[in-house]
């Protein structure tokens, strides 16, 4: 049984917008996954039905094996959701948030009281406890927000950008915390669009675009992936048999096409002396359209102004 | 959801709607405090004093029972109306949407705090009233029947409007252009027999009419109309007003994408 499963999901708004195009999406128990994508991809619609926050036009989802449809009241029972955008009372006290939370869950006043206080004490937020959710900053907000999402204990655990607006020191111990939460075994799914988030944390990755799963894979696949450029060769005369280059991947397309596949490592004028030594004398060459690589040059350009930096690097 | 989780979630909503409206208590409990008293001071004393009897109670009797219920009609309307509206427009409504509470728990939670406010606005109304004249209570059960399923009606219609409403506009305009005027020709101030036959006849198509006076009818015994008809037209409302509640919810209208 896995934590999340994720069967032809639709959603079309009301005004039309077609937000979902049939996602399929897996996640295995203790996982730690990330969903990628730029803007408007379809993440939060995703996380919003998943959380029935948002009604799905088609598609079914289970939850730890409790379908949505059928036994939503069980699903809803094992999962915590931190939302993109704040959504709790701006006038209510930090700690009466979290024990309020606690007490729609069916948890007596109690155990609600001691669960608010360990939550907001792991996350620095104890001192605040009596402030009201609107005088905090905004990291201190997606703070409470998480202590919030885990007073009922989940299973799984889902965040909607957790790290937006947050600094890099905070970033850290957030980063932190959540990894200290999927040891204890619970299932965490974040979005992002930082890839160096992603890489960081999670061992599972799906990058969401236009409403369309366009990978899913492990990790270190994906970084491998990104890693190499491929290049389509026209030749002067048709071939038999793809040429073994040493250093690169070749496929015949056609007679008289290869396509090569480049690490970014290697350069290409040893490709050259290799195709010369065999006597293949390419006419024309063009880089083969790579949606993985398009999509990262547009998260890459839509984190580049203004926006919170990824990394140190980047940031200092 | 176990019925003792049920119950602890509906718990948390009402304590939760009283703290609401405790904490912003210049808003909600003093403005009907002040404005009663000058009603009664105005109305009752001043003016009263002129007007005679009516009924066949002095004038000051006569309207107190009215007076009571409009503040229970308007306050409970206006908690869960701003309340719901507030938590819709905040997106807090998400921390309840998420939580495997039913919807009846939401529904039944919310009416019951916009109920807590009208009737804690109406004791603080009765007891205001006992400087200015003497209150009695000739039927107690029918008095606090009609109180209760009063303030769970207009709580109800509370629910409703902020279900439909897109801003705040929204939820002024029901409470300004309808239930005004329909409260201040509801009999609080004057008995139907003073109207011509037609005017009498148009207001009995108020509903309001009915409430002011079978809650009149608790406290001093007398009714421009039947009170058992007026008692079950209003649980009759209160279940319609109950299941469109619901109904909405459960669909999601005004707050699921
Ligand atoms: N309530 C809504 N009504 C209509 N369209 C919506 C609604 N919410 C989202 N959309 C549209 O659905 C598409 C997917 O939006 P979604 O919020 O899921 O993207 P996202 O991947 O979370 O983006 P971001 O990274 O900016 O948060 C977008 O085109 C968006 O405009
Ligand atoms: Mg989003």
């Amino acid at each position: 049984m896995s934590a999340l499963t994720i069967r032809n999901l639709r959603k079309t708004y009301a005004n039309g917008v077609e937000a979902l195009k049939g996602i399929d999406l897996t996640v295995e128990k203790g996982d730690f996954f990330a969903l990628l994508g730029p803007n408007g991809a379809g993440k939060s619609t995703t996380i919003g039905i998943v959380s029935s926050l948002v009604n799905k036009t088609s598609g079914d989802v289970s939850i730890l094996g409790y379908d949505l449809d059928r036994e939503r009241a069980l699903a809803k029972q094992r999962i915590g959701v931190v939302p993109q955008e704040f959504n709790f009372g701006q006038f209510e006290k930090v700690f009466d948030i979290v024990v309020t939370q606690a007490g729609f869950y069916g948890i007596p006043a109690r155990i609600a009281r001691e669960r608010a206080e360990k939550y907001l004490r792991q996350l620095g937020l104890w001192d605040k406890r009596k402030n009201q959710a609107r005088t905090l900053s905004g990291g201190m907000k997606r703070r409470l927000m998480i202590a919030r999402a885990l007073v009922h204990e989940p299973d799984l655990l889902i965040l909607d950008e957790p790290t937006a607006g947050v600094d890099i020191e905070l970033r850290r111990s957030m980063w932190d915390f959540l990894i200290g939460l999927n040891e204890e075994g619970r299932t965490i799914i974040l979005t992002t669009h930082y890839l160096e988030e992603a890489e960081s944390l999670c061992r599972h990755i799906a990058i969401i675009d236009h409403g369309q799963i366009v990978e899913n894979t492990d990790m270190k696949s994906l970084l491998e992936k990104l890693q190499v450029e491929t290049f389509i060769l026209d030749l002067a005369r048709p071939v038999t048999e793809a040429p073994r280059l040493p250093g690169f991947q070749v496929r015949l397309r056609d007679a008289a096409t290869l396509e090569v596949e480049v690490p970014k490592t290697e350069n290409l004028n040893q490709l050259f002396v290799e195709l010369a030594e065999r006597d293949l004398r390419v006419m024309s060459m063009r880089n083969k359209a790579n949606r993985l690589e398009e999509l990262f040059v547009r998260l890459v350009e839509q984190n580049l102004p203004g926006q919170a930096a990824p990394t140190e690097e980047v940031a200092s | 959801m176990s019925a003792y989780q049920q119950w602890v979630a509906f718990c948390t909503i009402v304590v939760k709607e009283i703290r609401r409206f405790t904490r912003i208590w210049p808003q909600t409990l003093l403005p009907p405090a002040i404005t009663m008293t000058l009603y009664f001071v105005i109305f009752g004393n001043l003016v009263g004093r002129r007007i005679g009897d009516m009924g066949g109670f002095d004038y000051m009797q006569y309207i107190v029972p009215g007076l009571i219920m409009m503040s229970v009609i308007q306050n409970s309307y206006g908690n869960v109306v701003s309340s719901f509206f507030s938590t819709k427009f905040q997106h807090s409504i998400e921390e309840m949407l998420v939580s495997p509470m039913p919807n009846y728990v939401i529904l039944t939670g919310f009416v019951v705090g916009g109920m807590a406010r009208g009737m804690a606005v109406g004791l603080i109304v009765s007891l205001l009233s006992l400087f200015f004249t003497d209150l009695t209570m000739q039927h107690a059960w029918i008095t606090v029947s009609v109180v209760v399923m009063t303030s769970a009606l207009f709580s109800l219609g509370g629910f409703l409007n902020a279900t439909f409403a897109r801003n705040f506009d929204d939820i002024s305009i029901i409470p300004n252009f309808v239930l005004t005027p329909l409260t201040y020709l509801g009999g609080v101030f004057y008995s139907l027999d003073l109207l011509p036959d037609f005017w009498r006849a148009v207001t009995l198509i108020n509903p309001i009419v009915y409430m002011v006076n079978a809650f009149r009818y608790g406290v001093l015994g007398v009714s421009d109309v039947n009170v058992y008809a007026a008692l079950g037209a209003i649980l009759v409302f209160v279940v319609v007003f109950y299941t469109l509640a619901l109904w909405l919810l459960n669909r999601g209208t005004g707050i699921r994408g």
